[in-house]
């Protein structure tokens, strides 16, 4: 028995060794891939394979970056830009929630809606981009705008859904106790619904980033989207990579945010 | 007059293409303290009978009375315990047992002892901070149960609570769930596919033919098997007996269909 037990222990050990060794053999590889990329993408750039001044390099976007840093301009665009993205993504999901919600309780305005919706949702949200500025002046409100305009329709369709989907034997155990509407949405609808609101939270990280900087290539006053519209204009594309490479950063880190919440929410299931 | 009272009750589905007749003219009265069952086949109306009785259902004709008073005025007087146990998995099974007395706001401290004691009476001590998904499916039915009993309602509804369990199991809970309707005196009516739980657990059996859904015959289970719990009754000579006319009654049901 007690030699079986340490023929166990020491498979369990062996399992976990594999495991760690394969975990590090892909850690290997991803960092393989991005050092290569990089060092290609400079070496290309240096024996004039590609266009430097098309292509840029790595070490004249670091330059740029460094120099940016020190005279606080990117600080600058960029805090700009995160503020105009959480506000549009906060504002678009709660909004979108709070219509899915509201759509659920009168179900005559659902139906009446329906129609709206859909053509609402089918159309390219950014073409609307114009309008709002003239209607709320070229500046913070109508980027916003245009982050919030872009994931409001979609959350309110898909949590709306989510609503609708809810086992309604949960509910008829509910009713049973004699259970008004509002506490079956409390106990019930709201929280059987949560892990399609967090991944509509991971879709619209993605979408307010794309309304607000079309929001910014519209308005073209401050941010990284104007960053790379000037830099676009003014035939700087080192200017164009580097705020890219920011933005990618940034959303990656946005994205991670909403997975940590998630897995938080969703222990128990 | 009994302590529930179902007078002439019918109900039609209605959809825009069809109307289908559930129930036709249903009458039959329960005494306090008593357990009966509803055996049919499938589609015979029991869930809208049990459905119409927990008020969740207006009947399209007829009355329920519940100790004299129409079902409008008794809201809520009836535990009901689904085909599943429909614990809530977002929630522990202490806060799962609470919730009916939370959505009547009746939850306080003494009726909170009485959830968990109950619990407690039950078998299932200890795993108050547990989640349902942790839980087996007998525990899971069991926690249901003290959900259901835990606002101590006046009569309790049971639409087919043990055909999701494993024959073990299922012996097991109708023994304990028996047992503590004895023990806190609650008027049942089990809906149930299973002749011999029907027998083994009930005082009256009321057998439903389908298309509409009326009452066909009612079995009166012999005094020496009431008394005994289901497990013994089971053992019960008079048992088999009385299972046989039962079975040729829903045979002929389905033949003459
Ligand atoms: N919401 C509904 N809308 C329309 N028809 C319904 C609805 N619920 C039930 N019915 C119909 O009413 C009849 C009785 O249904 P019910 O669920 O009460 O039967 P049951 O005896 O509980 O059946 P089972 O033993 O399969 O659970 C069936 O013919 C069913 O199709
Ligand atoms: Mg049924």
């Amino acid at each position: 028995m007690k030699q079986t037990n340490e023929q166990i222990h020491s498979f369990h050990q062996q399992y976990i060794a594999s495991r760690k060794k394969e975990k590090r053999l892909i850690r290997f590889f991803q960092l393989a891939i991005f050092v290569s990329f990089f060092s290609l993408w400079e070496v290309a750039s240096r024996q004039h394979w590609v266009d430097p001044l098309l292509f840029s390099s790595p070490s004249a976007i670091w330059d740029l970056f460094v120099q940016k840093l020190a005279d606080n301009s990117l600080v600058t665009h960029t805090f700009i830009t995160l503020l105009e993205t959480l506000l549009g993504f906060i504002i678009g999901t709660v909004a979108g929630a709070c219509f899915g919600a509201l759509l659920w309780w009168f179900p005559r305005l659902a139906k009446t809606l329906d129609p709206y919706l859909v053509v609402f949702n089918a159309m390219p949200k950014v073409a609307l981009g114009p309008i709002l500025i003239v209607a709320l002046g070229p500046g913070f409100t109508s980027i916003i705008a245009m982050g919030v305009i872009i994931s409001v329709i979609v959350t309110t369709i898909v949590v709306y859904s989510a609503f609708q989907e809810v086992d309604a034997n949960y509910l008829k155990v509910l009713k049973t106790f004699g259970a008004t509407r509002y506490q079956c949405f409390k106990e019930a609808v709201l929280p059987s619904s949560f892990p399609t609101i967090i991944s509509t939270l991971k879709v619209n990280v993605g979408l307010s980033w794309v309304g607000v900087i079309t929001g910014e290539f519209l308005v073209s006053k401050l941010g990284l989207g104007y960053m790379i519209i000037y830099g676009f204009q003014v035939f700087n594309f080192s200017l164009v990579l580097m705020s890219l490479l920011v933005i990618a950063l940034l959303s990656t880190v946005m994205y991670q945010a909403v997975s940590i919440i998630e897995k938080k929410l969703m222990k128990h299931r | 007059m009994g302590f529930l009272v179902v007078d002439r009750v019918s109900h039609t589905y209605f959809t825009e293409k069809t109307a289908v007749t559930a129930l036709e003219n249903i009458s039959f009265t329960v005494e306090k303290g008593e357990f009966v069952s509803f055996l049919g086949p499938s589609g015979c109306g029991k869930t809208t009978l049990l459905s119409i009785i927990a008020a969740l259902i207006k009947p399209t004709k007829g009355t329920v009375f519940v100790e004299g008073k129409t079902l409008d005025c008794a809201r809520a007087s009836a535990g009901y315990m689904l085909q599943q146990d429909y614990l809530f998995p977002w929630k522990t099974i202490e806060e799962n047992i609470l919730l009916g007395l939370k959505i009547m706001g009746t939850l306080t401290e003494t009726t909170k002892k009485r959830a968990l004691d109950l619990l407690d009476y039950i078998g299932l001590k200890g795993v108050e901070t547990h989640y349902p998904s942790q839980l087996s499916g007998g525990m899971r039915q069991r926690a249901a149960l003290v959900r259901t009993l835990a606002t101590n309602p006046k009569m309790l509804l049971l639409d087919e609570p043990f055909s999701a369990l494993d024959h073990q199991t299922k012996l097991k809970l109708e023994e304990l769930v028996w047992q503590t309707l004895k023990d806190y005196e609650k008027t049942a009516l089990l809906v149930t596919h299973d002749i011999g739980e029907a027998i083994a657990m009930s005082d009256r059996i009321f057998l439903f033919s389908t298309k509409p859904g009326k009452i066909v015959r009612t079995f009166i289970v012999p005094d020496e098997l009431r008394r005994l719990s289901p497990f013994a009754a089971r053992q019960h000579p008079q048992f088999s007996a009385l299972f046989q006319s039962i079975w040729k009654e829903l045979d002929q049901l389905e033949t003459n269909k």
